[in-house]
């Protein structure tokens, strides 16, 4: 299942990152190479590195030292190359307070950069599919719940069909049937031929999908035991 | 042809959303509107003037209350990217950091022109003065517009990444709006006829800062907003 990305590089490739958030040192020199179309669950505790590895990929956060290429591209150099076709789903919405539903999901959608015409569509089809009701698509989103807004958030990333989602504790927030919700898009992404690097300390529901299982603490990578939480098959 | 139709899409794309943002909450029209407007009041009563008085000073008055509020409209602009996570959903968009402060100061543009059309509003009404060379007072209106849009766009970005934008702000722009303070303010005593200048040499001054904010803005925005 776990093959190469098109043109035969990793989708995620790190050696020896090493990223500060301040002068602490977030990640203390992290190796992990992520193949095409694998689930990998980063597990950890409070502070082991998890979340700025996952911004670390998306871009979002620079590294001190050792190369970082996600995509086929080097971060560092070929940012604005990459972060088009990866999703970060991180704690916050990225969704504007004064916007509804509708009109932050489309406009996430349009700065994607795909056509009015799509944008429409795909809106319609992504927040369907996050189960947000018709009633909710008009109101502004600091009216929503944080579950809400949470599914809200997720459609806006929906729409842009990233071929590498990273998710930062994706079931915060969320109900039963969001989290449902939350399970079933991830089985389609995979199913479809996207990456995902997931954190989540709920590691019963992440193990359906029998991910690889990555270790952090303290920074670095401390194991790397492959398809192992819960037996679950791969969707 | 199609890369520059895209990009001003984008630019498009992003002031049209920061207009809806601020259709909805009425930020502008109900609280920076009448902070100029109460601004203009108060500097009549300060001075305790005549019509005559007032309207020698009317046009410092006007763009000292226009600068004021266009603080509060910078501030404003720059904040809505800092809500929940809204920069990064930007950053990882793949918008171009150009378009972006393009359509940041449209936006602000706009809001700033409604401020000043309102403020003028005042000025005839509240200080007696005659406009007696609206070309003037368009083009040096529009110009002048532009250079605080584009400089406020720029230096709400610069003190939002220092993170102490609240403060910081006024301290930071206030001293570049000055040379846009001194040749609009002239440029209106010509099209208002309170003191014999030459307002469009001083227009000609508003155009080379409106240049040079909009360039510097759409090229260093992309480091302030990353870094």
């Amino acid at each position: 299942m776990a093959g190469r990305y098109r043109d035969g590089v990793p989708v995620v490739e790190l050696r020896g990152a090493v990223a500060l958030l301040g002068n602490f040192p977030a990640l203390a020199g992290v190796d992990l190479t992520v193949e095409s179309g694998e689930v990998v669950l980063l597990r950890g505790p409070n502070g082991a590195g998890k979340t700025t590895l996952l911004r670390l990929c998306a871009g979002l956060v620079r590294p001190e030292s050792g190369s970082v290429e996600v995509l086929g591209h080097d971060l560092v150099r070929e940012r604005r190359s990459v972060r088009r076709r990866v999703a970060l789903l991180g704690h916050a919405t990225g969704l504007y307070d004064d916007l509804t539903v509708n009109q932050n999901v489309r406009f996430w959608t349009r700065a994607a950069g795909l056509s009015a015409v799509e944008a429409i569509e795909r809106t319609a089809s992504a927040l369907l599919r996050m189960g947000l009701s018709e009633r909710l698509l008009g109101q502004p989103v600091h009216t929503l719940s944080a579950g809400q807004r949470r599914r809200a958030s997720l459609a806006a990333l929906v729409v842009r069909r990233p071929g590498l989602w990273l998710l930062d504790e994706p079931h915060a927030s969320l109900d039963q049937s969001g989290r449902d919700v939350v399970d079933g898009l991830v089985g389609d992404a995979v199913a479809a031929g996207a990456t995902v690097l997931v954190s989540s300390h709920e590691l019963e529901r992440v193990a359906g999908l029998g991910p690889r299982v990555v270790t952090i603490s303290g920074g670095v990578v401390v194991d790397d035991t492959g398809p192992a939480v819960g037996g679950g098959s791969r969707v | 042809m199609s890369e520059v139709r895209r990009f001003l899409g984008d630019a498009g794309l992003v002031a049209a959303r920061d207009l809806r943002i601020e259709f909805r909450s009425r930020v502008v029209v109900g609280q920076v509107v009448p902070f100029a407007l109460l601004v203009l009041v108060l500097f009549g009563f300060a001075l305790d003037a005549d019509h005559r008085t007032l309207r020698m000073f009317a046009s410092g008055l006007f763009w000292v209350a226009v600068l004021l509020s266009a603080l509060l409209a910078v501030h404003r602009s720059a904040a809505l990217e800092l809500s929940d996570g809204t920069l990064d959903a930007l950053r990882m968009s793949g918008l171009p950091p150009a378009a972006l402060f393009l359509g940041k100061a449209t936006a602000v543009f706009v809001q700033l022109m409604l401020l000043e059309v309102v403020l003028l509003g005042g000025l005839l009404v509240l200080y007696g003065v005659q406009v007696v060379d609206p070309m003037l007072l368009l083009v040096s209106g529009l110009l002048a517009g532009v250079a605080v849009a584009a400089a406020g766009t720029l230096y709400g970005a610069l003190a939002s990444g220092l993170g102490v934008r609240e403060t910081l702000l006024p301290i930071l722009l206030l001293p570049v709006l000055a040379p846009v303070l001194i040749g609009a303010t002239r440029a209106f005593d010509d099209a208002l006829g309170s003191v014999a200048v030459d307002g469009w040499a001083w227009t000609g001054l508003l155009a080379v800062a409106a240049l040079i904010a909009t360039v510097v803005g759409a090229l260093v925005h992309g480091v302030l907003i990353e870094d």
